[in-house]
């Protein structure tokens, strides 16, 4: 092989490989916008959205660049008569290295954005509002219990008021489950002995559902729930009720 | 000779080629249930509700045999039960493994795992724990956990056995002239994977042991009521089954770069970054990422933080390993043969398994992906169906060599196409929903009624992968009866297994054959 080709060879790879940590730097460019759009989100979910989103177009470009690179190999190598072997070219130290080297480089610098974004997001996944409700959650084969603070039971159906931060403080009483609420981005595995937490945001009323995740036994497909975000009077008249129909019944078993 | 003879002369072999078959037919016949119980889930998750059974138990019974049985029973004993046995003192130059009875050994408690695995379909409580096994349901269940924990523990030591002999093989019985910087990139494969089974095993039976006592005999481990803990077992077992993964993956890329630098006739680019940095930077960082199992328990952060930038770099070696393989095709002579075709194959399916992985090593982003369809579409694709073509691949590669006659050729590329569709309508589909919200081990998805088309497609796409993989299966038994005569190296491979005739007998070579100075298993072309 000449000199001549192996220099344009050089260039080639060269052009490939800054072509591959192009996606990286475009990324890193827009990094400061995104930490500014970070601190004005404070729902997780919409941070979940919006990560998902670009690791996404990273993983695409990534995944498109090596698929287009190899298809182009396999045409333009492909073999033309059946004795021809191929021609690697002389290949030595410095060219080995810096084809160890680079690509370290290139995917670990990748790798170290993708973590430092995620880190980010799961800061917000673990610094729960201080104005949040809490309730209490037992899993259970198949059934998720949940208790409020004024102490009124609800099973499968966990009712909030719109506009406030929920946090779960779950346990279970038999296998491991997982409160799964798919439209909220979040789910944590529950289980005896531990008590695990989540939080959400709900913002609008509506229902979505809750499912289990983890294995947990025979019908684990079956054990689903129903979260049902309420306008903040609807909770409120509810939730009242439910408290003063809780004292009635108290009364009634004191005076029993 | 009387079949019984035969029968005999089979069963007590030591000849590692003979082990190597037995190996093979053993797991397939594993690959074939465990196939099977694939096509049950996806005949009843066709329809909302109850589709073929009324059972839940019967479809986590299922579950529980596709899982352990691809994984414990195919997987694994066909990359580093058959190939390794089949191909290692072949490509080394030596006349056979350095303990052929340990061999003969291991490949009988093989078999007993699969007949362990057989027996859990004639009594009455099967297993039900998944692959997994996680307490407390496996230890709260009626199933027989037992049964898992003696196939893991029969499995596991076979590949013990395995490891031991193949270190050893390795390092005392390489033909003269086969220097450490000449042996084939699979062999390297072989080393590293057998490191890491012989250092994590050990964990994997431990778990599963101390399961089958808070069972059995009474015992707490696991029971927080009375001072153990649940997330110990999770701890110990992904300390095993994430390394398991490269177990799994490093013998089949090394199948694959066998199968591509002969199809491309080319040397193995950058050779060493292969082996040093892909190889060596697997066994280094496999051991220190299994936590992103476990980011949905509750784990603390100091835990995540190092996992999540362990898991996210161990893509680095891994690139380095695809690199190589990309590489070897520049300035190659690439022939489109069958077994290529499945190599190719597998560079596609791990490139979209690789990078779906990203997110998952993500601790914020898997709490919204952990337990759902996206995880398995991501892990079929990256080990289940990547590693699949490669062992299919592979068998298609070395048939001329085992069996001296060739298979059909269009036959064979039918069949890699009819799968290679199969797959990506099931596995697409899945990672799709699977961000949908769509939980795993679902027997049943009323809840999720929106997703019943895309489970119709799944279950349709599994027809083709079904109807291609038995398609090359009878392509290989047709092949090795009547297929034409395919002499010592139909490839023009320059790798020492292929210089012996075809099948090559016991002892391999009639002396240790002996390699001229500049001989590489990859020297092709003009070198200099």
């Amino acid at each position: 092989m000449s000199a001549r080709s192996l220099a344009q060879t050089l260039s080639l790879r060269i052009g490939v490989l800054l072509a591959a940590s192009l996606p990286v730097a475009w990324t890193s460019a827009g990094a400061g916008e995104h930490e500014a759009a970070v601190a004005k989100i404070k729902d997780a979910a919409e941070g979940w959205n919006e990560l998902w989103r670009e690791v996404i177009i990273d993983i695409t470009i990534m995944g498109v660049i090596f698929a287009l690179v190899t298809a182009y190999l396999l045409v333009k190598y492909r073999r033309r008569s059946p004795d021809q072997e191929g021609t690697p070219p002389k290949f030595n130290a410095a060219l080995a290295v810096g084809w160890t080297v680079i690509p370290v480089f290139v995917f670990l610098s990748d790798d170290l954005f993708v973590a430092a974004k995620g880190w980010n997001l799961w800061n917000m996944y673990r610094q729960v509002p201080a104005e949040r409700m809490e309730i209490k959650l037992e899993s259970g084969m198949y059934s998720w219990d949940y208790v409020y603070p004024n102490g009124v039971h609800a099973q499968n159906e966990l009712r909030v008021p719109a506009g406030k931060p929920i946090m779960l403080r779950m346990t279970s009483r038999d296998t491991i489950h997982s409160h799964f609420i798919p439209d909220f981005r979040v789910k944590e595995d529950s289980m005896p002995g531990r008590v695990t937490y989540l939080w959400f945001s709900p913002k609008e009323p509506g229902e979505h559902v809750i499912s289990c995740a983890a294995y947990c036994g025979i019908m684990h497909s079956y054990m689903m729930g129903k979260l049902v975000i309420m306008p903040d009077q609807d909770f409120t008249k509810w939730y009242d009720g439910e408290a003063a129909k809780l004292a009635d019944a108290k009364k009634n078993v004191a005076l029993n | 000779m009387s079949f019984a003879q035969t029968a005999k002369e089979w069963i007590f072999t030591t000849d590692h080629k003979r082990v190597g078959i037995l190996y093979l037919i053993g797991s397939m016949a594993a690959f074939a249930i465990a196939g099977l119980m694939a096509v049950l889930m996806r005949l009843e998750l066709s329809h909302l509700g109850p589709t073929i059974t009324n059972n839940p138990s019967q479809y986590n019974v299922w579950l529980y045999n596709h899982g352990a049985v691809m994984i414990l029973g195919f997987q694994i004993p066909a990359l580093t039960g058959f190939f390794a046995n089949y191909c290692v003192p072949l490509m080394i130059g030596a006349k056979d493994v350095a303990f052929p009875r340990l061999n003969a050994l291991s490949v009988w408690l093989f078999y007993a795992g699969v007949v362990v695995v057989l027996l859990g379909f004639f009594i009455p409580d099967p297993p039900d724990v998944m692959w997994t096994g996680y307490p407390p349901y496996s230890v709260m269940t009626t199933g027989n956990t037992a049964f898992y924990t003696f196939t893991v523990l029969l499995l596991g030591f076979a590949s013990i056995l395995g490891g031991v002999n193949f270190l050893t093989t390795v390092s005392f019985m390489r033909a003269p002239g086969v220097t450490w910087s000449k042996l084939n990139i699979f062999v390297w494969s072989i080393l590293a994977a057998f490191a890491l089974q012989l250092i994590f095993v050990p964990v994997l039976g431990t778990a599963v042991t101390l399961i089958t006592f808070d069972k059995y005999l009474g015992t707490h481990f696991f029971d927080p009521s009375t001072g153990g803990d649940i997330l110990t077992y999770q701890n110990l077992f992904w300390f095993y089954s994430h390394p398991a993964v490269y177990i799994i993956y490093m013998p089949f890329i090394g199948v694959v770069f066998e199968i591509v630098a002969t199809f491309a006739r080319n040397r193995v680019f950058n050779y060493n970054m292969v082996v040093f940095g892909g190889f060596g930077g697997i066994v280094l960082l496999s051991g220190e990422v299994w936590v992103h199992h476990l980011y949905v328990t509750g784990m603390p952060d100091w835990l995540r933080i190092g996992t999540m930038v362990t898991t996210l770099s161990i893509s680095v070696p891994v690139g380095l390993t695809i690199i190589g393989l990309v590489g070897t095709l520049y300035k190659g002579a690439i022939d489109f043969r069958t077994p290529m075709l499945y190599a190719l194959g597998v560079v596609f399916l791990f490139l979209i398994g690789g990078l779906t992985g990203i997110p998952l090593a993500v601790t914020s982003l898997t709490v919204h992906l952990a337990q759902t369809y996206y995880v398995v579409g991501h892990f079929h694709y990256v080990m289940a169906v990547a590693g699949t073509f490669a062992i299919f691949g592979g068998v298609y590669y070395f048939f001329p060599k085992m069996t001296g006659r060739m298979y059909n050729e269009t036959v064979g590329k039918i069949g890699f196409w009819l799968t290679f569709i199969g797959v990506n309508m099931v596995f697409w589909t899945m990672m799709v929903i699977g961000v949908q919200g769509m939980p795993r081990r679902y027997y049943d998805y009323s809840h999720f009624p929106q997703f019943q088309a895309s489970h119709e497609l799944m279950t349709f796409g599994t027809a083709f992968i079904g109807v291609g993989f038995a398609l090359a299966v009878v392509n290989w038994i047709m092949g090795a009866i009547n297929g034409k005569e395919a002499g010592p190296n139909p490839w023009g491979s320059k790798s020492l297994e292929w210089t012996t005739v075809s099948p090559p007998p016991h002892g391999n070579w009639p002396e240790i054959p002996k390699v001229d100075a500049d001989w590489h298993p990859y020297g092709y072309g003009a070198r200099s």
